[in-house]
């Protein structure tokens, strides 16, 4: 597939906004529909139709299997991560108040924003290493 | 709802139900994987009608994007079309008939939509609706719920997908031993 002229052309045009729309909705998940979860599944996307028009092996190389299975595993530790701090603090686990304890709203924001950053890196490299553990093994 | 509103519901309640029956008389799995794309999608516009568009993105992008792609790519690695069945259709018309009515008469139960007295609608008092304002001052009330109020289930769930992942990392990936990697690296190489 990797000789179709038309498919590589819109498929590098697209990227880009793929990427970024995940980016926007991982983001502005507080504010509009969205979250980590869905941004997660957006991002994989791209790199699945990365990996669909030229092939799993430029997506290794861009996203090298070793890295990805170490950010499955970051995603759950930065939630976790945001629970344990806010017990050192003195709050109760994922307590997000206790992040900054003069403003508690603020606290909320940030440990809104930290969660669903968690839960975007977890869900996309899930997504992005069943996808190429899938169709890497065809060929072996 | 105004007439509308109840009017695309049926029609994308019909399309449903008409890409169902679609897929199931189907043998071709290619076409039945795309045909559940479109089932999910339809299913995203509906969540989209009931007011719900966290739920329908989290539709189109899971149901209709990332699953339709792992079939697809499980289909590669099998057949692509499904085998005759040997057996009468007939018990499995008995079963469905069965566990549909079951369910059926489950809904009988449950409150209307939009039902004000339902306890959905009045517990907890005060709502998330109104402690999101004071309490956390994000527009989005899902992202609130979920993230804040229910955040161990949240984190469940994230956990949940953690594992997932790593069991098909393991199914699938732990039989190659580690002397086939040089081997692989090849094959990269060449595409």
């Amino acid at each position: 597939m990797t000789r179709q002229t038309i498919l590589r052309v819109i498929t590098k045009l697209m990227l880009p906004y793929i990427l970024l729309f995940a980016l926007y909705v991982q983001f502005h998940g507080d504010f509009g529909p969205g979250g980590g979860f869905q941004a997660g599944v957006i991002f994989a996307a791209g790199f699945v139709l990365y990996a669909l028009v030229f092939g799993l092996g430029a997506v290794r190389r861009v996203a090298p299997p070793r890295v990805i299975e170490v950010l499955v595993a970051t995603g759950l530790l930065i939630y976790a991560g945001t629970g344990v701090v806010t017990m050192l603090r003195g709050g109760a686990f994922l307590e997000y108040g206790m992040l900054t304890p003069g403003h508690p709203i603020h606290g909320q924001h940030y440990g809104l924003m930290l969660i669903e950053f968690g839960v975007g890196i977890t869900v996309s490299s899930v997504m992005i290493s069943i996808f190429s553990t899938f169709a890497g093994r065809g060929r072996a | 709802m105004s007439f509308e509103i109840q009017l695309a519901t049926v029609l994308i309640l019909a399309l449903l139900a008409a890409t169902a029956i679609a897929v199931v008389r189907m043998r071709d799995l290619w076409a039945a994987a795309m045909l559940m794309g479109i089932y999910s999608f339809l299913g995203a516009s509906w969540m989209m009608l009931l007011d719900a568009p966290d739920v329908a993105f989290t539709e189109a992008s899971v149901g209709a994007g990332i699953s339709t792609i792992l079939v697809l790519a499980a289909l590669a690695l099998t057949t692509t079309r499904a085998k005759e069945p040997v057996h009468s259709p007939l018990l499995g018309l008995l079963v469905v008939c069965v566990t549909g009515g079951a369910l059926l008469y489950g809904t009988l139960d449950m409150p209307h939509f939009g039902d004000g007295a339902s306890p959905a609608n009045s517990y907890p008092q005060p709502s998330y609706v109104e402690r999101t304002e004071k309490e956390i001052e994000v527009p989005n009330v899902v992202t609130a719920v979920l993230g804040s109020y229910r955040g161990y289930d949240t984190l469940g769930e994230t956990s949940v997908i953690f594992t997932a992942g790593i069991s098909v990392l393991l199914l699938l990936r732990g039989t190659r031993s580690r002397r086939d990697e040089p081997e692989e690296s090849r094959e990269e190489e060449r595409t």
